[in-house]
C-alpha cells in the first residue's frame, strides 16, 4: 500500500495579486470597458474576439482554467461571463465579458481555447438562448432537444406545452462505416442502469469489447435549479437548495451558497460558526466520499458485497451524529446566511464524545477499507493504470477535486483561496500521481483521513470555546436585500471539486442571475478521454471512479 | 412450516370452544379423506389465490432504479443497518423483467419520464409501484419546475406514496410493508390502464381498448405530451 504524497504548499495570502492594469494593457483596444465585480475585474469585449482574448489571457497572463461561463439576458442586453482563474493560484481571477444585442444574441465560442467550454455553451444555448459561433456541436443539452424555448430567457412561455420524444438512437458512426460488415455496434448505457449512478446516458460505440466513442448525454434530472434559486428570498428561501445539488454530501454545498451570499451582501461570519461550518462541510465530504468508494467498488465487483455495506455503514455513522446536530439525516438545511441554525445539541460533551468515538473508530475501519480496496489485486488489475487522465487534459476540461489531485494537479480550494476556519487549522492537501482509477480511490480514502484530522481539531475548539462567546449567527436584516447591481462568483472546495456560485443582485430580494458551476459537469464532460480505446468495462470503471452525482451534473 | 400451518388450521375450526369440547366433531375433520389420503403428513387447505398472493407479498423483488436524492435513502434501507431484506422485500434486481416492484425515488424531468414509462413497461405483471419522497407526490420542492413533471402518478400508476424529502430508511420500510400487506390480503391490484384512460375507452371490449392504445403508439418515436400547465390527467 502506497502512502498518499502530501503537499505542504503554504498557505497564500487572500487577497488577489492579479495586476489588472497589466491585463487590461495586455488587452490593449480589445477591451472596450471595465467592470468591477465583487470577486475580480472583468473586462468587456466585442463579440467577434472572444477567441483572440481568452487566447492571450491563456497563453501570455496564465489563465489556464476556465472555471465557469454564465449567459443572463438583461433588458437591453444578452452577456457572457467567462470567469478564468488559475490552476496555480485560484485568488488570481478576472472576468470576460462578451455583450450581445438583444435581437441577436450571437458570439464567438470559447471552445477552441478551453475544451470545457464545449458543454457550457451548449448549457447557456439551451437554457438562455446565446448562440456561439464556432461551436463544434451547439444543441441542447440538459433539456429534450424537441423542447420549444430558452427557460431563463425573459420572453419564455411557461404555458408552451412541450412534446418529448423517445428516439431510437442511431449509431453515429454509421456513416463512416458504409461497409455492411462494419463491427462496431451501438451501446445504449442508462439512462437506467445500475452502473450510471443515477439517470445518465452514454451513448456508446464499440468496437467488439473496446470503446470507439462515447458521449455523454445529461439531463434527465435538470431539476431547474437555477430558476428555483432565482425565484427565492436570499434570506432563508435558497438555503434548502443546494442540499439536493450533490445529494450525497449536503454540507459543502451549503457553505458554497453561504460564501457567496455572504460576500455579496457583505455580512460577518461569526468565529463559532465558522467552527462549525468547517466541522459539518467534512463530515459531508466524508459522506460523499465514502458513497464514493462504496458504489465505485460495487461497480468493480458488481455486488452488494461487503465494501459497499462497509461504507454505507459508515455513512450511516455519520448521519448518527450530524443528525443530532442538525436534525436530519439528509438535506439538512443547517447554514443560514450569516451563521448556522443550532449550537450543539446540549449536554455538549455528549455530542463531542460521540464525535471522538467516531474519529477514534475511523482510522481502523479505514485500515479495513484498504485491506479490501487497495490491498485487493483483482481491484488492483481493474484500476491500475485503467481511464488514465493526464493533468494538462484535465486541465483543459475544468476538472477539480479529487479528479484532478489524483492527477498531480495540486489544487485545492480549501487552501488555495481560504474561507472559514480552514486556515487555522493543519491539515494537508492529498494528491496523487498517476490518474487512473486506482489513484482517484486512494485519493479520496487519503481526504477522508484529512477530514478526520480537521474534525478532530473543531472538535477540541468547540469544547474550549469560551461560553459567551459562542455566537452562531451574526446579525441579518430579515429581508436581505444586497445592493443593486453588484455581481460576485465565489466557490468552495465541496467534496466533488470547485463548486462556484455567480449571483448578481438587482436591488430586491432574489438574485437576478444564480449560476451554480458543478465540478461534477466538468468531471463528467472529461470521460470519453479516458474510456476511449478501452474495455466497455473499464469504462464502467472510470465513471464510478469520476463520482458523479447526477443532481449536481444536471442541477 | 408447522406454525403457520397451525393457524391455518386453526383459523378454519369453528372456534377453540368447538375444539375442546366437540370431540366427534374434531374427529370427523380430522379423519376426513384427505386425511386419508395424506396420512400423518401436515398439509394446509388455502385458495390457490390466497397462497399465490401471500407468497407475491412475502417475496417481493425490487427493481434498482435510482432517480435523485431519494435514492441514497433508499440503498440506506437496503444496506446493513436498516436491512430491508429482513421482511422479505430484499435484494434489488438490476433488470426490470426480474421484478415486481419499482421503487421511484426522486425526481421526475420530462427527459427522463418516457423512460421511467418504458421501464415499468418491461416489468412483469403483476407489478407495485412505491413513490418515494414529495417530488413523487407532486414534484416536491421543484414543483414549480420548468421542467418537473408534477408526480409519478402523471406518468404511471402508484401504489403506496411515502412522503418526506427524502423519506427516513424507516418510512420507507413502512411504506413496503404496507405494500406488502395490502398484496397479501390481495388488496392491491394491478392497474395496467390508468382509470381515466379506461373511462374513455369505456364502451369498448378489453381487447379493442389493447388494440385502440397500441395503435397510438409509434414504434420509432415513442411520444410524451406533456401539459406543463395541467398536468397531464384530464
Ligand atoms: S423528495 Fe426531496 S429528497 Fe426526494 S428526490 Fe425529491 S427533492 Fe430529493
Amino acid at each position: 500500500m502506497s502512502t498518499p504524497e502530501e503537499s505542504e504548499r503554504e498557505l497564500r495570502p487572500a487577497e488577489s495579486a492579479v495586476d489588472y492594469d497589466a491585463v487590461e494593457d495586455l488587452l490593449g483596444d480589445r477591451a472596450v470597458g471595465r467592470e468591477t465585480h465583487s470577486n475580480a475585474e472583468a473586462f468587456e469585449i466585442r463579440p467577434d474576439e472572444v477567441q483572440e482574448v481568452l487566447t492571450l489571457l491563456k497563453r501570455e497572463a496564465g489563465f489556464d482554467h476556465l472555471s465557469c461561463l454564465t449567459a443572463q439576458e438583461y433588458e437591453d442586453r444578452y452577456e457572457s461571463i467567462y470567469h478564468l482563474r488559475k490552476y496555480d493560484d485560484p485568488t488570481q481571477e478576472v472576468g470576460v465579458i462578451v455583450p450581445t444585442p438583444r435581437d441577436e444574441p450571437v458570439h464567438e465560442s470559447a471552445e477552441p481555447v478551453y475544451r470545457t467550454a464545449d458543454w457550457h455553451e451548449r448549457e447557456a444555448y439551451d437554457l438562455v438562448g446565446t448562440e456561439f459561433e464556432g461551436h463544434p456541436d451547439l444543441r441542447r443539452i440538459l433539456l429534450p432537444e424537441t423542447w420549444v424555448g430558452h427557460p431563463l430567457s425573459k420572453d419564455y412561455d411557461k404555458e408552451q406545452p412541450q412534446v418529448v420524444t423517445l428516439e431510437e438512437h442511431k449509431n453515429p458512426l454509421a456513416e463512416d462505416h458504409r461497409n455492411r460488415e462494419s463491427d462496431t455496434m451501438m451501446l445504449n448505457i442508462g439512462p437506467h442502469h445500475p452502473a450510471t449512478h443515477g439517470v445518465l446516458h452514454l451513448k456508446t460505440v464499440l468496437d467488439g469489447e473496446q470503446v470507439v466513442d462515447v458521449e455523454p448525454d445529461v439531463g434527465y434530472l435538470h431539476r431547474c435549479e437555477e430558476q428555483m434559486a432565482q425565484n427565492g428570498h436570499y434570506r432563508h428561501e435558497i438555503m434548502p437548495y443546494p442540499d439536493r445539488w450533490d445529494y450525497s454530501s449536503h454540507y459543502p454545498n451549503e457553505h458554497a451558497y453561504a460564501r457567496a451570499v455572504e460576500d455579496l451582501a457583505d455580512i460577518e461570519v461569526p468565529e463559532y460558526a465558522k467552527v462549525l461550518r468547517t466541522m459539518t462541510s467534512e463530515f459531508g465530504r466524508i459522506l460523499g466520499h465514502m458513497l464514493a468508494v462504496g458504489t465505485f467498488c460495487l461497480d468493480i465487483y458488481g455486488d452488494f458485497t461487503a465494501i459497499f455495506m462497509y461504507s454505507m455503514m459508515e455513512r450511516d455513522r455519520v448521519f448518527d451524529i450530524c443528525e443530532d446536530l442538525a436534525g436530519a439525516r439528509m438535506m439538512p438545511n443547517y447554514f443560514r446566511v450569516g451563521g448556522v441554525a443550532w449550537d450543539l445539541p446540549e449536554p455538549r460533551e455528549d455530542w463531542i464524545e460521540k464525535v471522538r468515538n467516531y474519529l477514534d473508530g475511523l482510522p481502523g475501519r479505514l485500515e479495513e477499507l484498504h485491506d479490501l480496496i487497495s490491498g485487493n489485486e483483482i481491484l488492483q488489475e481493474r484500476t491500475v493504470n485503467v481511464g488514465i487522465i493526464d493533468p494538462e487534459v484535465a486541465k483543459q476540461y475544468g476538472c477539480t477535486g479529487p479528479v484532478a489531485r489524483a492527477s498531480g494537479i495540486d489544487y485545492d480550494i480549501r487552501r488555495d483561496d481560504p474561507y472559514s476556519y480552514y486556515p487555522e487549522l493543519d491539515w494537508n492537501v492529498v494528491t496523487r500521481d498517476a490518474g487512473d482509477n486506482y489513484a482517484r480511490t486512494l485519493a479520496r480514502l487519503g481526504e477522508v483521513e484529512e477530514s478526520a484530522r480537521i474534525i478532530g481539531q473543531c472538535a477540541d475548539l468547540l469544547e474550549d470555546w469560551p461560553e459567551d462567546e459562542r455566537t452562531i449567527q451574526s446579525n441579518v436584516p430579515r429581508t436581505l436585500k444586497p445592493p443593486d447591481g453588484k455581481e460576485t462568483y465565489k466557490t468552495v472546495e465541496a467534496s466533488k471539486g470547485e463548486l462556484g456560485i455567480y449571483m448578481r443582485s438587482d436591488g430586491t430580494a432574489k438574485p437576478a442571475r444564480f449560476k451554480i458551476r458543478s465540478p461534477d459537469y466538468h468531471n463528467l464532460h472529461a470521460l470519453p478521454e479516458m474510456a476511449e480505446g478501452e474495455y466497455v468495462a473499464d469504462l464502467v470503471a472510470a465513471l464510478g471512479s469520476l463520482d458523479i452525482v447526477l443532481g449536481s451534473v444536471d442541477r | 412450516m408447522s406454525d403457520s400451518e397451525d393457524q391455518h388450521i386453526e383459523k378454519r375450526s369453528p372456534g377453540r370452544g368447538a375444539r375442546t369440547e366437540g370431540g366427534s366433531q374434531l374427529g370427523n375433520r380430522f379423519n376426513s379423506r384427505l386425511r386419508e389420503a395424506f396420512g400423518s403428513s401436515p398439509f394446509i387447505l388455502t385458495k390457490f389465490d390466497k397462497f399465490m398472493n401471500w407468497v407475491r407479498g412475502s417475496s417481493m423483488f425490487m427493481l434498482q432504479f435510482g432517480i435523485a436524492c431519494c435514492s441514497l435513502e433508499m440503498m440506506h434501507s437496503y444496506t446493513t443497518k436498516h436491512d430491508l431484506d429482513r421482511f422479505g422485500a430484499g435484494v434489488p434486481r438490476a433488470s426490470p423483467r426480474q421484478a415486481d416492484v419499482i421503487i421511484v425515488p426522486g425526481t421526475i424531468v420530462s427527459k427522463f419520464a418516457p423512460r421511467m414509462k418504458r421501464v415499468y413497461d418491461q416489468m412483469p405483471e403483476p407489478k407495485f409501484v412505491v413513490g418515494m419522497g414529495n417530488c413523487t407526490a407532486s414534484g416536491g420542492p421543484f414543483q414549480k419546475g420548468y421542467n418537473v413533471v408534477k408526480g409519478a402518478e402523471e406518468v404511471i400508476p402508484v401504489d403506496i406514496q411515502v412522503p418526506g424529502c427524502p423519506p427516513r430508511p424507516e418510512a420507507l420500510i413502512y411504506g413496503v410493508a404496507k405494500l406488502q400487506e395490502r398484496v397479501a390480503n390481495g388488496e392491491s391490484a394491478p392497474v395496467v390502464v390508468k382509470p381515466y384512460e379506461l373511462e374513455r375507452f369505456g364502451d369498448l371490449k378489453r381487447d379493442d381498448v389493447v388494440e385502440e392504445l397500441s395503435d397510438r403508439i409509434d414504434e420509432e418515436t415513442l411520444v410524451m405530451q406533456y401539459n406543463w400547465v395541467e398536468g397531464n390527467t384530464p
